[in-house]
């Protein structure tokens, strides 16, 4: 374990992070990336397409459940973010670079307009925040169709691609969908464990007190953000690789949000594991409801109200609360002599989560 | 130099004054009790001192640094710590990630050092048995031991603390007294809004009484609830014996 594991406090106490020894899951990262990477090699190119596919809604995801469940803004606009992405991609790859060389700079550009745009919406709170990030996806969709060099509303085809063939060009993006995925999830994953992870908790719990005991609020909402119109402007541009042709509509479509909000909100808000479970269920009910038509998204919109109304903590959520089990755990368990048994401590928990069935989305706006 | 200051401080959202002019200060390790009717603005004047509402006009000091451009999580980070009315715990945290989030941000402590500053708050606010219940999960009295908790573990030289008695039994009352006692025998300075005026009684050396917004008595605690001023705006004339029963 490393020393932050179990760091005594005093004689009697420790502060523990981790549930099992990081040495497993480190080991099993390693493995999970060892699989992953050789994947274009041991499957079909159809599967191959699919798990790039859901490593792009893994990106989105988890950015989506760090802005909502993790700093409590309820963002229906990141599709905003995607596109700019894309078409940051696409510029750098008129202007010659190679796109997958472009992935890195669609980032930067995307937390370049992130940044004026949280002076715009970090004025709002609750609803009124959700439909402005919707505004603003929309007015930014609305600019770029404007602008000729990037073929207007009929789209631009990516260049830089074509001497690639098939095979190759369905690897390589692949390969960038999934090594886009591990860092979003590894990142993600630090910035909750450090400091400003229990900012962000704090501050979506409750914004004025986590004021006025020292916490940054505003900086703090503004780094996670930046951070999630990044992660979804790297979303964006490996969309963008992957459907060589880029249009409007589909780049800044609101199926991109839904499709992260769904993912997050089956899998379970404010976990880590939640929106990752939560692309893994879409992607097995995508496939194996394609066949009905209309019904698949009747079941969709049907399992989605049902989660919602019975397990509003998502099903990590249940898992966690029920088994209390994380894979990645971000919060701090003190225990040793004095501290109630941890058992009982975690069955109150339990028992508290079942009897309010909030969601950390559930809360009052306790805003000024 | 007192170590909180404040001269001529008002406040008014539209036609309702929540702080006329008020006066007074506040040296480190002082305990002083505010009183006054409902509405009389003293919520709003400890917001206004710890930032989450700005003064109109006025000084406001904290040792020697004016705090009218100072942010609410700055004045956190010097010394100004507060617990309010209607208990704020972080529902979705543990009770040691209440504190451990004041130790960090507002007494800037980080890793083992914060672990032990926010452990020895819990302890001292007799929450340490409960470090990892859920903060939601929590009682009246425990989260009210919450605020002070997460307050105390941001270092504060000066504790505001807001009707933290209001709805406890005889016996807790007097635990939390003795609490806030060892704190200020700790050099911590205390303003202490009550209703349960034995409490306030039993701890603080002076009393502030507050009626619209304007300070109308300052002194000894028995003096100042023998006052005609205060007996007349909070206590209706009425007359109260030495435990501060009406």
């Amino acid at each position: 374990m490393s020393v932050e594991d179990l760091t005594p406090v005093d004689q009697s106490i420790t502060v523990k992070r981790n549930q099992i020894p990081v040495a497993y899951t480190l080991g099993g990262v390693v493995a999970l990336a060892v699989f992953f990477t050789w994947a274009p090699w041991i499957l079909p190119a159809s599967d191959v397409t699919i798990l790039m596919n859901f490593f792009i809604l893994v990106i989105m995801a988890t950015m989506w459940n760090l802005l909502a469940g993790y700093a409590g803004m309820v963002s229906i606009g990141q599709q905003g973010f995607i596109g700019l992405g894309a078409y940051a991609t696409l510029y750098f790859a008129i202007k010659g670079m190679d796109p997958f060389f472009a992935i890195p700079l669609a980032v930067i550009v995307c937390a370049v307009i992130a940044f004026p745009v949280t002076f715009l919406l970090f004025r709002l709170r609750g609803g009124y925040f959700a439909v402005a990030t919707w505004v603003v996806a929309n007015s930014a969709m609305l600019i770029i169709g404007s602008i000729a060099f990037f073929g207007g509303g009929t789209g631009h085809y990516l260049p830089g691609l074509t001497n690639l063939s098939f095979k190759v060009l369905n690897h390589d993006t692949y390969l960038a969908a999934w090594f886009v995925a591990l860092v979003v999830v590894v990142a993600t994953y630090i910035l909750l464990r450090s400091r400003l992870g229990l900012v962000l908790s704090s501050v979506r719990d409750n914004e004025v007190a986590s004021r006025s005991s020292g916490a940054k609020v505003t900086s703090t909402r503004r780094t996670v953000f930046i951070v999630a119109a990044a992660g979804c402007g790297a979303a964006g541009a490996v969309l963008a690789i992957s459907q060589p042709f880029i249009q409007l509509g589909n780049e800044f479509n609101l199926q991109w949000a839904a499709e992260m909000l769904f993912a997050s909100m089956i899998g379970g808000l404010g976990t880590i594991e939640g929106p990752i479970l939560g692309c893994v269920i879409f992607f097995v009910l995508q496939q194996s409801l394609q066949n009905y038509g209309a019904w698949y998204l009747i079941i969709f919109g049907a399992l989605a109200v049902g989660v919602a109304i019975w397990q509003p903590r998502g099903i990590w959520g249940f898992v966690r609360d029920t088994f209390h089990f994380e894979l990645l755990p971000v919060g701090y368990r003190v225990s040793g002599a004095g501290v109630t048994n941890e058992a009982r401590s975690a069955m109150r928990t339990v028992r508290w989560l079942r009897r309010t069935q909030k969601t950390p989305l559930e809360q009052d706006d306790k805003s000024p | 130099m007192p170590l909180l200051q404040l001269e001529g401080v008002s406040k008014r959202f539209g036609q309702v004054v929540v702080a006329d002019g008020i006066t007074f200060q506040l040296e480190a390790g002082s305990s002083v009790g505010v009183v006054g009717p409902n509405g009389a603005g003293k919520t709003s004047m400890f917001a206004i001192i710890s930032g989450d509402i700005k003064a109109d006009s006025g000084v406001l000091r904290l040792a020697d640094q004016d705090l009218h451009r100072v942010s609410t999580p700055q004045r956190c980070r010097l010394g100004i710590g507060r617990t309010y009315q209607i208990p704020q715990p972080f529902e979705h945290m543990t009770v040691f990630e209440n504190a451990l989030l004041a130790a960090q941000q507002g007494a800037r402590r980080r890793g083992r050092e914060s672990y032990e500053a926010a452990y020895r708050a819990l302890e001292r606010a007799g929450l340490a048995a409960l470090a990892n219940r859920p903060a939601g999960s929590l009682a009246l009295l425990h989260r009210k031991r919450l605020e002070l908790a997460r307050a105390l573990a941001s270092n504060p030289r000066i504790l505001l603390l807001d009707e933290i008695a209001g709805g406890l039994t005889d016996a807790e009352v007097v635990e939390l007294s003795d609490v806030i006692r060892t704190l200020q025998s700790d050099g911590i300075a205390i303003l202490w809004i009550e209703h349960v005026v034995r409490a306030l009684l039993s701890t603080v050396d002076r009393l502030l009484c507050l009626a619209n917004g304007a300070l109308v008595a300052d002194g000894d605690p028995h003096e100042v609830l023998a006052s005609d001023a205060v007996r007349r705006v909070y206590l209706g004339g009425r007359i109260i014996n030495e435990s501060g029963i009406a």
